[in-house]
């Protein structure tokens, strides 16, 4: 082959029947723990996350699999799936955006409150897909910033939950000086965002 | 059945003469074509005769034949007669440097937006629309994008290369159906 094609193999033994979350660093007595401010702020963020879909095409179908019973995303915490984007974290935009449409996510994206992630979902959404062509934008991420990608043709619902599980690794991590700094700022002037 | 295509080429004879031309039939569908300015009139005489009634234009594209000189833009009209399940396929053509073919949305209303649509993509003018604008693609488009001289692919992607279609490149996978010159290799010597 002109071009080596990495494989994603990996394989996580079981630990134990009942997967504990684990308590962030502290120092703890009778009654109270104390620990950083970024780790509680994180660990409620990342499970409570409330998510826009923003579906247009068929992975549209796939993410409501996932929202179904069978790959339950209500268990992520994100039970309450909000259309209106002033009060949601997370947009997740499934499915392919034309030239047309851009304009409209963008705003979408803008009437979004601090702090505030895009996971797009499916191969359109991550580079234009299959539709290389004079309508189709190539990405969503030519007109906003991106967290998480998830690639597929659909993606499996298990392939969705993954990239929302790497979203609450982001979400969790994230410093909470991050959408004040100037890193930020640069990337959101980059999309032409003040 | 009551409405053959032999007594439709004969009523459009009869009234439109020898301005009805390259009459076929491919799939049994009445396939015909009259020169653009009487194509109001074949609509209307297909829609007001109550023996033919084509009431229902189910279909209005447009085709660009970069080949015919002098008649590049081909808009098509598909009729339907609800009554009698008979379907006919007329057609009209233009040249590219003056595409002006009249608009049939006095007639049909669903000629609007398919209008609109021939307009976006192929850049057929309809005289007396009421609404001639771009309908799917973005407004500031300005060029007609299925006209055959515009390319299909996105111009602005810089990581998709001719090797990874194929196209030759620098690492070009050999499949060992060519000579070294270039010519492909017949069955019997690739094999053999």
């Amino acid at each position: 082959m002109a071009r080596p094609v990495s494989y994603n193999i990996k394989e996580k033994p079981l630990e134990r029947d009942i997967s504990m979350a684990e308590l962030p660093d502290g120092y703890q007595g009778e009654g109270f723990f104390a620990g950083k401010m970024n780790d509680f702020v994180g660990l409620a963020r990342k499970n409570s996350i409330w998510p826009l879909p923003f579906a247009t095409k068929c992975c549209g179908i796939e993410f409501m699999a996932t929202m179904a019973s069978h790959y339950d995303l209500a268990r992520f915490g994100s039970e309450r799936v909000g259309f209106s984007p002033r009060q949601c974290d997370l947009l997740m935009v499934i499915g392919l955006i034309s030239k047309k449409m851009a304009p409209v996510v963008k705003q979408v994206y803008l009437q979004m409150a601090e702090p505030r992630w895009v996971m797009a979902i499916g191969a359109c959404a991550s580079s234009g897909g299959i539709f290389d062509t004079y309508s189709v934008l190539q990405g969503v991420d030519q007109v906003i910033p991106v967290d998480v990608y998830v690639p597929g043709c659909p993606p499996r619902p298990e392939a969705i939950l993954d990239g929302f599980m790497r979203i609450q690794d982001i979400v969790g991590k994230e410093s909470l000086r991050r959408r004040n700094s100037d890193h930020y700022k640069k990337l959101l002037e980059s999309y032409g965002i003040q | 059945m009551a409405l053959s295509n032999d007594l439709i080429k004969q009523r459009l004879t009869d009234k439109f003469g020898d301005r009805v031309t390259n009459v076929e039939e491919p799939y049994g569908m009445l396939t015909f074509e009259v020169p653009k300015d009487v194509n109001l009139d074949v609509l209307q005489f297909l829609f007001d005769d109550p023996e033919l009634s084509f009431q229902f234009l189910t279909d209005l594209t447009a085709v660009h034949y970069p080949a015919y000189q002098g008649r590049e833009l081909a808009i098509v009209y598909h009729l339907h007669n609800l009554v009698e399940n008979c379907r006919i396929r007329f057609k009209v053509f233009t040249p590219i440097e003056k595409p002006d073919v009249f608009s049939a949305t006095k007639i049909f209303e669903a000629a609007n937006w398919l209008e609109r649509e021939a307009y976006d993509f192929y850049g057929v003018n309809f005289v007396g629309h009421p609404n001639l604008k771009r309908i799917q693609n973005v407004e500031e488009m300005d060029y007609f994008p299925l006209r055959k001289e515009y390319p299909l692919e996105d111009q602005t992607r810089l990581d998709k290369d001719d090797e990874m279609f194929g196209r030759g490149g620098s690492l070009s996978f050999d499949f060992g159906n060519r000579n070294e010159d270039g010519s492909p290799k017949t069955i019997p010597e690739s094999i053999g």
